[in-house]
């Protein structure tokens, strides 16, 4: 193992593992909202929407992130719609998670008992009012598990962003291994960047599905 | 009228490349999952013994799935092992070996749970009828699990499935690469044709996954007890 060649590049790993969080955390962001809205739009049956959320969820889940960037970034310019490989990054990862955050919102939102939203409306809180006190907090503490294994999910998926010219932690690796053959050292500090990228996380989300872990609610 | 970049995929024997080459991804996935149900078995009930060490090993390598990209996995065998011990491995079996690592992992976990599922009754009968550990396990308990893993292993093999499209990045040819090398050959007949190849791959995913899918939520309604 050659530990100057290391710690030459580790600045151009740093700047990597930057770009791969930023991208992360923007898609995983964005994902959030999307799954929430479309959560609500199945939970509510809201007529024409529901249908075509459900068209986006089995399309989402049923194909691979790769390929959804290939056909982003190789295929629309042929339509004469470019995106910049930053943009397909994050739509790509939107439209993936979006639907993995979809089904864990609404998994919590469906295990919220009837007689919750029953006995706050018979308090004479008005729909909105029982959704924002009594439904949310509780779909939220359940949907949690769910919810940290999506986030750590879609960081691993950001792996295949190097497809679209993006210089990520596997970009990195790869031009390293083509440009020096320093195989070992290049893969070594590859999978040490994302065990510290990640490795937190799962203890973190270990811990706070420890918390949230409540006695059932007027189950 | 401008060609119509769809009639790429007409030419020749394309469309059959094309389905060739999806083929060679379906075929990892299935071979891998072959591989880790029987693995993940063992694993799954090595994960419920006892001994502290056995479990550490277990809770290690499970973390090390849970956290590990597949690609570094697929990097780490492919480049790894030609480096370190000078085996040459044909991408597909780095492939192969990567998601059975991981399959085995998954199931391993799912079968972890399972057993722990099922009410300790069930093994008390065994043990009251005179039957050994060996067989409470092969004549009860594994055909119990066997019901409840049904739909979840076919989600895990269609999650296998859409991750072997990675395979293209450490050099197998499958069906991204077939698309590609038809696109280069028709870059200046018909420079349309990266939309309908990709378009085609990726229904072509979708249409997989979508069947798989549908029949494991069918399956976890009728198997219901």
């Amino acid at each position: 193992m050659d530990f100057e060649f290391i710690i030459r590049y580790i600045p151009l790993y740093i700047e990597a593992a930057k770009l791969t969080l930023t991208l992360a955390s923007a898609g995983i962001a964005l994902s959030i909202v999307v799954g929430f809205v479309c959560s609500l739009i199945l939970y509510k049956r809201v007529p024409v929407l529901s249908w075509l959320v459900n068209a986006y969820i089995e399309l989402s889940r049923n194909t691979p992130l790769l390929i959804q960037l290939f056909f982003l970034y190789f295929g629309l310019p042929k339509l004469g719609i470019s995106i910049s490989s930053v943009g397909c990054a994050i739509i790509g990862l939107t439209f993936q998670g979006g639907s993995y955050m979809e089904e864990a919102f609404r998994a919590g939102l469906e295990s919220v008992p009837t007689i919750q939203s029953e006995s706050g409306a018979s308090l004479g809180l008005t729909g909105l009012q029982v959704f924002r006190y009594v439904i949310l907090p509780q779909a939220i503490s359940t949907c949690i598990p769910a919810f940290c294994a999506n986030i750590i999910f879609l960081i691993k998926e950001t792996s295949v962003f190097s497809v679209v010219a993006l210089e990520d932690l596997m970009f990195v690796a790869k031009d390293l291994i083509g440009i020096y053959y320093k195989t070992d050292e290049a893969l070594f500090m590859l999978v040490i960047a994302y065990l510290i990228i990640l490795l937190p996380i799962s203890v973190f989300c270990t811990w706070l599905e420890r918390r949230v872990r409540y006695a059932g609610f007027g189950n | 009228m401008q060609d119509l970049g769809i009639n790429v995929l007409f030419q020749g024997n394309n469309f059959l490349r094309l389905c060739l080459g999806l083929w060679v991804t379906l075929r990892i996935a299935l071979i891998s999952m072959g591989l880790s149900i029987p693995l993940g078995l063992l694993v799954g009930i090595l994960m419920n013994v006892p001994q502290k060490l056995v479990k550490g090993i277990c809770r290690v390598y499970l973390e090390i799935v849970r956290i590990m990209p597949q690609l570094v996995l697929l990097f780490l065998v492919y480049f790894g092992m030609s480096k370190n011990f000078g085996i040459n491995l044909q991408g597909e079996t780095a492939a192969v070996i990567v998601f059975t690592f991981w399959g085995t992992a998954e199931i391993g976990d799912l079968i972890r749970s399972a057993l722990i599922s099922i009410p300790k009754h069930q093994y008390e009968s065994g043990y009251g009828l005179g039957l050994t550990k060996m067989q409470v396990y092969v004549y009860v308990i594994v055909p119990q699990i066997f019901r409840r893993m049904l739909p979840v292993a076919i989600n895990l093999l269609t999650r296998m499935i859409k991750t072997t499209s990675l395979v293209v990045l450490i050099g197998v040819v499958e069906v991204v690469k077939v698309g590609k090398q038809i696109i280069d050959a028709s870059r200046y007949t018909t420079p349309t044709a990266a939309l309908w190849i990709y378009g085609v791959i990726f229904l072509m995913y979708f249409v997989i996954c979508y069947v798989f899918s549908k029949v494991a939520g069918r399956l976890e309604k009728n198997l219901k007890y």
